[in-house]
């Protein structure tokens, strides 16, 4: 008797949850997918799981009443195994948005398991701008830069400042080839040109003979068009094989602070990228950079792709709000994202495209002298802004489907 | 064509590396019948110890070119001692998930204390600069590299081929007891050779510590290709070990040139050919 009154109470409590999951479910699950062991896990990895706890303390949503939850994975640059992970956290763990899924070869293959899914990801982390062009989906924004963006700025920036021929040094991956399209086309439009390129695999440590090429190419400007490990083993060997002091210059086309700080200002004075946040630029961000790179078991101060995490995770949660309650609809969730204007500390005002492009300035940047640096991580002088209304590819260039014209 | 000399000669710098370290993992093998995983990780420490002589207490490359073997050296023995000597008479199969399970222990520790891009290390100021050689522009420190790897390859393989107490460590891998038999303290020769193996890799180490920057994974990504080596060299082999790191170095250099996509690759390929022509490596004698 006993037993069968605690059964029956069991369906009646099992009853409310099922009924509640329908009306108001105030349950979040948050996925951060990224590099927590390879060559770009400083500039993603455990800091932007960091980010993202931030971003759901500061949220205050706990206080009312929504439970959220934070889970990260180490996708190892593998594309395979990104999927692998992306399907069980949807399928499984009941994820409800991927985070960060940097590496433009894993995002582009994770854009596809959460479109099919209809889950979310707000990639924070990679670059190539096909995830918002031939590749858009309803399901995903791209929040921070893209290839597009960095071409358009930095190859713009050296093209007028007399850099009009170009050799490029391409990561063999989705990636490079995408960040030396753009920056080719960006370079041909300016009237300046391409001498050549070469691919170089993933990971590598020796560049020699890929500089040597580049020497003997007497291209007036070397683009790197590679990133993490690869630009700073560049960089530095370039400096070695007299590449800079021959004339040359060198144009790191996707650089982080991470990588910089790596480098040492050195080496790395003078170079001019692009970026769309540096921890030092106003007082909203020099706060968050400063409470993150307390919490930081190396003290570093966050990259663009970490406080793009928090930004990002900081505007699904105000739509959230807006909705009432978590919809468990990737799609309708996005709509709901895209419709309203984006508001940070980090990255300003913005707003989100049709195509899932998140709009803000980009920042030409230039790497200061040691003696113009006041200590570790003082290591930009701005040297340009692009407005955000021109900062990324136009809508009327685009080819995303989703795009009406 | 003065490419391809420049190219020749950027493969051979890249070729000292890999022969310093294949050398040494030769030399652990031959001696020990360890395949010594870890080797990318004392490697890694090798350039990490010359970091924290410069920065913590002043002392510079040259001195780190010395004291880093011999600290990582000692890590190295302590590591035999403790460890692997354990394990002697087993399958090749624990030396190995042995070595490498403490390679990704090392590697994680520096990781979770240094990040994944590393640190700066600046090429002394002796050997800064470069000469110009008609067809290249030749960093003084590349060629210093290339001579003073090939020194230390050619005065190990004497030590070993041609010294005293190389004969008694070649004889100790023969027969250890009969070696025992003589009086000569044998664990004890097997610990320094170790020892050995372990300080090569970290002058390796800090050789590319200016070149590179210095970073936890620089051992893991390159201790694949330094195994296909030995392999395509013949397991065990010194002298082998020595000429098959030059001259991958070469293969891979051109490689660069000619179809710069493959030149990750290219070695495996070359270790595939080898093994199904000769299984036991170009100098490798049958077991």
């Amino acid at each position: 008797m006993k037993q069968r009154f605690s059964a029956l109470l069991l369906g009646v409590a099992l009853g409310f949850v099922a009924s509640g999951a329908s009306a108001q479910d105030k349950t979040v699950k948050i996925g951060v997918l990224t590099d927590n062991s390879g060559l770009y896990s400083d500039l993603g990895g455990a800091g932007s799981t960091l980010a993202a706890q931030m971003a759901i303390e500061d949220s205050g949503l706990a206080a009312k009443g929504w439970k959220i939850d934070l889970i990260s994975a180490d996708h190892q640059n593998k594309p395979d195994i990104a999927t692998t992970i992306a399907r069980q956290w949807i399928d499984v763990e009941k994820v409800d948005i991927f985070m960060d899924v940097l590496n433009s070869g894993v995002a582009l293959a994770v854009n596809n398991v959460v479109k099919e899914k209809n889950s979310i990801l707000i990639d924070t982390g990679a670059a190539t701008s096909d995830l918002t062009n031939a590749q858009c989906s309803p399901n995903t924004v791209h929040w921070v830069y893209d290839t597009y963006m960095l071409a358009n700025s930095t190859g713009q920036a050296l093209v007028k400042a007399g850099g009009d021929t170009w050799y490029f040094l391409t990561a063999d991956y989705a990636f490079g080839a995408a960040l030396e399209r753009d920056t080719t086309a960006v370079v041909q439009k300016a009237g300046g040109k391409v001498l050549g390129s070469v691919k170089h695999p993933l990971n590598s440590s020796d560049f020699s003979s890929f500089l040597l090429q580049a020497q003997a190419s007497k291209a007036k400007i070397v683009g790197l068009a590679n990133a993490g490990g690869d630009t700073t083993n560049s960089i530095k060997q370039a400096a070695e094989f007299g590449i800079v002091a021959g004339g040359q210059k060198l144009a790191g086309l996707l650089l982080f602070i991470t990588d910089v700080h790596s480098l040492g200002l050195n080496v790395a004075q003078g170079l001019n990228f692009t970026e769309t946040f540096y921890w030092d630029l106003n007082d909203g961000t020099r706060a968050f950079a400063k409470r993150f790179s307390e919490r930081m078991k190396n003290k570093a101060m966050p990259s663009m792709v970490q406080a793009g995490v928090y930004s990002g995770l900081i505007h699904y949660f105000k739509a959230l709000e807006a909705m009432g309650g978590n919809p468990h609809d990737g799609a309708k969730a996005v709509e709901k994202m895209k419709s309203m204007p984006t508001d940070d500390p980090l990255f300003g005002q913005g707003s989100i495209r049709v195509d899932g492009r998140k709009i803000h300035p980009a920042y030409l940047f230039e790497v200061k002298k040691p003696s113009e640096s006041k200590g570790p991580w003082d290591y930009y002088k701005l040297v340009g802004t692009v407005p955000a209304d021109q900062a990324f590819r136009p809508l009327s260039e685009s080819a995303c489907p989703l795009v009406k014209k | 064509m003065q490419a391809l000399y420049a190219q020749l000669l950027v493969g051979l710098i890249n070729g000292s590396f890999y022969a310093l370290l294949s050398l040494g993992l030769a030399v652990i093998f031959g001696m020990l019948n360890i395949i010594n995983f870890a080797h990318g990780a004392v490697y890694m420490m090798g350039a990490f110890v010359a970091y924290f002589l410069l920065n913590l207490g002043g002392i510079n490359y040259w001195w780190a070119l010395l004291l880093a073997p011999i600290i990582v050296g000692i890590f190295g023995m302590i590591l035999e001692r403790t460890m692997l000597q354990w394990l002697t008479g087993l399958d090749h199969l624990y030396g190995l998930l042995l070595t490498f399970g403490i390679a990704l222990i090392v590697q994680g520790v520096f990781q979770n204390y240094f990040g994944s891009s590393g640190l700066p290390y600046a090429i002394p100021d002796q050997l800064k600069g470069g000469m110009n050689l008609g067809f290249m522009f030749l960093p003084v420190y590349r060629g210093w590299v290339v001579v003073f790897s090939l020194v230390v390859c050619l005065a190990t393989w004497f030590l070993i081929e041609k010294t005293q107490l190389g004969a008694y460590l070649r004889a100790a891998t023969e027969n250890p007891t009969l070696v025992r038999a003589f009086g000569i303290n044998v664990p004890r020769m097997i610990t320094l050779t170790y020892g050995l193996g372990v300080g090569l890799a970290a002058l390796a180490g800090v050789l590319s510590a200016p070149i590179n920057q210095v970073r936890p994974l620089m051992g893991a990504d390159l201790i694949i290709v330094v195994f296909a080596v030995v392999v395509i060299g013949g397991m065990g082999s010194i002298m082998g070990s020595i000429i098959t790191g030059f001259a991958l170095g070469v293969i891979e250099g051109l490689t660069k040139y000619f179809y710069p996509e493959a030149s990750n690759t290219v070695v495996f390929v070359l270790m595939v050919l080898v093994l199904l022509v000769k299984p036991t490596g170009l100098t490798g004698r049958a077991a």
